[in-house]
């Protein structure tokens, strides 16, 4: 008898915390639903950092007053802060006041020893600030949150703010860590069975239900591991057939965008680890997985797209035209490639907000085990999602147009910069052709004999 | 990020760039975070690759002659933090304060020397019609033909010189950017 209750307890013991991670987590991701257990934690946390950047504050007009530049002390704290850490670290001049003086008229004028002056200070400017390289490190944050990979040394500032860290370090490597590793391991497990189940039914309209669901509930449980917490806006405008194209910040945007709808994948084939997930995604839906080293695959591509959109009863297919993962403060080029396919174009911005943790993946500096680990320690994934209206192609108009009129778009819903460069210059250095533009551009205004 | 560099950045160091480049501590940890965000090697230097990977300077028609320039401070090829300070604080905007100030590392001396060694290619002091024709061509490329820029070249050096040796030294230089805005073209607003 005694037992028999022994052996209980520890049954429920055991059982509790899997009964309540399954109660509160696992269950309303499954069937979608907030508790909104994230949305108090993410306030109680914006308390936390308000506090932290009050103490900062403190500490940094202290300094000022020990220093000998005292000069600068604000009357108002909250401003001189947003001042301190603005973004930009120049104020840029009117970049184009070459394009200016051109569309006067034809106001030509004779060669001045004086002309290298504007070449000399955009030259500076480039060099102190300049808007493509920044795209490919990490954005600045206007305050700290508590973790050192944004901001080390403030950990140090005051004890308060070091008791503070630590507990928050220990929350999220000891407590976040291992409960989000189990709900990724979760979810990749369910995904894993059910596809393998649906592979065996047969290819119709019930398979392609069950097989949504499927999807949805995973992606779900597998947002819940990094505590994201996305909020969707229009989503009548959710893409029904077509090409879905969003910009892109990180691998994350896939479960992001997952969460709220099924979507056809496009990309090159792996091995390993990620190969087997997408052998398991083709089981159950039809996904376009290509070799980007055979260039002669690239029609093929082109023409498996076509095909794709073609079929109604295939998922959206979703494309990040960008080709490479920016730090979520701008648009970068789209590629034309998916806007010659045809068929509608489902524009979709995606702006994380990265006071909780920075979802950009620098792909350059870590690989993706660690960046996946930050993700995972990080204290949550905010961002917000916004279904654009649909957009065509226009009569005459070339892909390269529309791809700019998308991405123009985008940036506008998203509060993103629309930048004209190309984000492969992340790897590459820029074309000569670009010189040769602002070479003709000067000596168009040039006088000549 | 801007607060790991400043930790790398020792305090007496700041201090030191401060008096020499007038430049606010907020300025030097900024910029200091700028720099090591281009120096890909992490050597603590930059080299002219560093510099010339910037997209929009690799585009710049005289973005070479600018990062030559830079080079100009430092010795074998490579430019420290002090160095790029410098050659920054030289575009700080002039106080109206301090215009008679001829010593400042940005007075309107300085800003105008800048721009002279633009064009003094071989670093003699003095711009030849040849340096001047060189220069033009970086600035138009191909479209201006070759006899047309010689002729621009050959005004250019006629107006300047003053001397008759044909070419301009910086005293030459100065005088015929006596009425050109230096002050205010040569200056960028580094944001506190």
């Amino acid at each position: 008898m005694a037992d028999a209750f022994v052996i209980l307890t520890v049954i429920s013991v055991f059982l509790l915390p899997v009964l309540g991670f399954a109660l509160l987590i696992l269950i309303p991701a499954a069937v979608g639903v907030s508790l909104g257990i994230r949305k108090l934690y993410l306030k109680v946390l914006l308390r936390v950092f308000e506090f932290a950047t009050n103490r900062i504050q403190q500490h940094d007009s202290r300094q000022d007053l020990n220093g000998n530049r005292g000069e600068q002390l604000p009357d108002n704290n909250a401003a001189a802060l947003k001042d301190k850490n603005s973004v930009a670290l120049i104020q840029e001049e009117e970049r184009t006041t070459l394009k200016k003086v051109r569309s006067f008229g034809t106001l030509r004028r004779e060669f001045e020893l004086s002309d290298c002056y504007h070449f000399c200070r955009q030259g500076i400017e480039a060099i102190a600030d300049d808007s493509v390289t920044k795209c490919f490190s990490a954005a600045e944050l206007p305050s700290w949150n508590l973790l050192t990979r944004t901001n080390t040394h403030y950990e140090f500032v005051s004890m308060r703010l070091t008791i503070l860290w630590v507990i928050g370090f220990l929350f999220r490597y000891c407590c976040l860590l291992p409960m989000r590793l189990l709900l990724a391991t979760v979810s990749i497990g369910i995904f894993m069975v059910a596809t393998a189940t649906l592979s065996i039914l047969p290819n119709n309209s019930h398979k392609r239900h069950v097989s949504k669901y499927v999807s949805l509930m995973c992606y779900r449980i597998l947002a819940r591991a990094f505590s994201a917490v996305v909020t969707y806006h229009n989503k009548e405008n959710r893409a029904k057939g077509g090409i879905c194209v969003a910009n892109h910040t990180s691998p994350i945007d896939v479960i992001i965008l997952a969460c709220d709808a099924c979507y056809a994948m496009v990309g090159q084939v792996h091995g390993g680890f990620t190969g087997m997930i997408q052998r398991a995604m083709s089981r159950s839906e039809a996904h376009i997985w290509f070799q980007r080293s055979e260039s002669k695959d690239r029609q093929a591509v082109s023409n498996r797209l076509k095909e794709h959109v073609s079929d109604p009863d295939k998922l959206p297919i979703l494309i990040f035209p960008e080709g490479t993962c920016i730090n979520n403060t701008s648009v970068m080029m789209f590629k034309k490639g998916s806007f010659e396919v045809g068929g509608t174009i489902y524009p979709v911005a995606i702006k994380y907000d990265a006071r909780f943790g920075d979802a950009f993946w620098n792909s350059s500096k870590y690989n993706m085990i660690q960046y996946l680990l930050h993700m995972m320690t990080s204290w949550a994934i905010v961002c917000d999602v916004w279904y654009l209206p649909p957009m065509h192609r226009k009569e005459g108009e070339y892909a390269v147009e529309f791809a700019n009129r998308v991405k123009h778009e985008i940036a506008q819903k998203g509060g993103l910069v629309d930048l004209l460069w190309d984000g492969q210059l992340k790897r590459m250095t820029v074309k000569e052709d670009f010189k040769k533009e602002q070479q003709k551009e000067y000596s168009k205004l040039l006088k000549v004999e | 990020m801007g607060s790991r560099a400043s930790l790398l950045l020792r305090q007496e160091e700041i201090e030191e760039i401060q008096r020499e480049t007038g430049f606010s501590h907020n300025q030097i940890t900024r910029l200091y975070s700028r720099f090591t965000s281009l120096d890909k090697s992490q050597n603590g230097a930059l080299s002219r690759e560093d510099l010339l990977r910037i997209p929009e300077l690799a585009i710049n028609p005289l973005g070479e002659r600018v990062v030559q320039l830079f080079f100009l401070e430092g010795e074998d090829e490579q430019v420290n933090f002090r160095q790029y300070m410098r050659t920054l604080a030289r575009f700080r905007p002039l106080d109206p304060s301090q215009k008679n100030d001829k010593e400042g590392v940005n007075s309107r001396e300085k800003k105008l020397e800048f721009a002279f060694r633009m064009y003094d290619l071989d670093q003699d002091n003095r711009i030849s019609r040849d340096e001047v024709l060189q220069v033009l061509r970086m600035m138009v490329g191909v479209n201006i033909s070759e006899e047309q820029l010689g002729s621009i070249a050959d005004r250019t050096i006629l107006e300047a010189d003053t001397d008759g040796d044909q070419r301009i030294s910086f005293e030459e230089f100065c005088k015929a950017m006596e009425r050109s805005e230096v002050e205010q073209k040569m200056s960028v607003r580094f944001l506190d």
